[in-house]
């Protein structure tokens, strides 16, 4: 299939990277400027949707990206889980912070135990997530539709 | 608070577009304007994590229902030109449910603390303690992921239900007819 | 209290709309536009006059433990998920309808009432 034109791609493949850089930023800067893993993994899912819809795709390779986010998606919320489950173990409760995980002084980069951890994980959950919502939607196919 | 107030009635008209517009991509258009003032009001309540959250998701909306729209149809047949009569009593009786509805809810925020100057007798003790219990700066953050886990927690388990019914009813298709295109 | 009024407001046109409209996506939309209200009355109900968003930015608020004047972080994080959880629970709706569609071929309501019986 397609993708659209020529100016399009070229914006699009401008306007990405920074796009992924950024979501990058908000994800792991969750725990000390506004954001977090919510917004982060939106705007991923956003760089994503972005590329697929500028270039388009053929079959084979839409299969393979909704595989990918499919397990991605998955990993995110094992991930978060496990850490949820890692203050169990080492200590008494669910969702333990301190004592289990670093947390190391305030207002770095490294700090917070487990909030930073969480957010990677929470982003990677939603921006797979809505990734593959996109791709089963078809969303992608609506450029050939005249 | 001018701008509030603006937004507001921006956010109200466009929302009253999207309800009665007879194409429907018109309706999702304006539905992002609906959701893009509710962004920027999120902004001006000081809620900058809502505004980030709230503009791209905004935008995937409108990049969702365009690919509905575009997939299926633009018009809304249901739509009829004229007021018939059957409309006209049901606009009537909503009138009136709503005219209820709002005597009531009066009396409700009557009750609430007044616009501006909310109790915050819970998030008190999260914004002195978030730091030194958490070690995170963004007090938000600290309460999603710290104090109440357990709710990004079930969140996550509703956003992985989601995910899975839209994939087990979108499936079919992809099964039926390979390719599509 | 008129902000208040304004999300009831929105609520009930978007209410208006699920109940009256027949077509699928304005079902869709009226949903969406009830989800906005709740969300934006959570937000305006932690509003403070004159104070700043809840993030510590310096080290001297850190030190110091001056009061922090900060707006109501609660809602605002019971919304950050709320919000979230809307689009992928639109997407569904958006994805049941698109099904319909197929199999009926219309988005009106009342035509597939006619087709089971």
């Amino acid at each position: 299939m397609r993708g659209m034109s020529l100016i399009v791609q070229v914006m699009a493949g401008l306007l990405a990277g920074i796009l992924f850089l950024y979501g990058g930023y908000i994800m792991l800067h969750g725990h000390l400027t506004p954001g977090g893993g919510f917004a982060g993994g939106v705007l991923i899912a956003a760089a994503l949707i972005l590329v697929s819809l500028a270039y388009g795709s053929v079959e084979q390779v839409e299969r393979r990206r909704y595989i990918l986010s499919s397990v991605f998606e998955s990993l995110g919320g094992a991930f978060f889980l496990a850490l949820a489950l890692a203050g169990y173990f080492a200590a008494d409760c669910f969702f333990r912070n301190t004592g289990v995980f670093y947390l190391g002084k305030p207002l770095q980069l490294v700090s917070g135990g487990l909030i930073p951890l969480a957010n990677i994980a929470i982003g990677m959950k939603v921006g797979a997530g809505l990734f593959a919502i996109f791709l089963a939607l078809g969303a992608s196919r609506f450029v050939m539709k005249e | 608070m001018v701008e509030l107030y603006i937004l507001l009635g921006v956010m109200l008209a466009a929302a009253l577009v999207a309800s009665e517009t007879k194409n429907l991509l018109a309706a999702a258009v304006a539905l992002g304007m609906v959701g893009f003032s509710v962004a920027i009001m999120f902004i001006l309540a000081q809620a900058p994590d809502l505004a980030i959250v709230q503009i791209v998701v905004e935008t995937l909306t409108v990049v969702f229902f365009t690919a509905v729209i575009l997939r299926t149809t633009e018009i809304d047949t249901t739509a009829t030109g004229g007021l018939k009569i059957e409309t006209a009593m049901f606009i009537a009786a909503f009138l009136a449910f709503g005219g209820l509805f709002l005597s009531l809810i009066i009396g409700v925020f009557r009750e609430l603390p007044t616009f501006g100057q909310p109790l915050m007798r819970l998030a008190t003790d999260y914004i002195q303690f978030g730091l030194e219990r958490t070690g995170a700066a963004n007090i938000v953050a600290a309460i999603i992921l710290d104090f109440r886990g357990y709710d990004t927690l079930g969140e996550a388990t509703v956003l992985f239900t989601a995910v899975v019914g839209v994939l087990t009813v979108m499936r079919f298709v992809s099964k039926k007819k390979p390719g599509g295109s | 209290m008129i902000p208040y009024i304004a999300c009831v407001l929105l609520f009930l046109i978007g209410l208006y709309v699920v109940v009256s409209k027949r077509n699928l996506i304005k079902i869709v939309i009226g949903f969406c536009l009830i989800e906005y209200a709740v969300n934006l009355f959570f937000a305006l109900v932690g509003f403070k006059k004159g104070a700043l968003p809840p993030i510590i930015t310096s080290a001297d608020q850190v030190r110091l433990g001056v009061a922090r004047n900060f707006v109501d972080p609660v809602p605002q994080a019971l919304v950050l998920t709320a919000i979230v959880i809307g689009l992928s629970t639109t997407a569904l709706m958006l994805s049941l309808a698109l099904r319909l569609y197929e199999k009926h071929k219309t988005f009106d309501v009342s035509e597939f009432r006619k087709l089971k019986g």
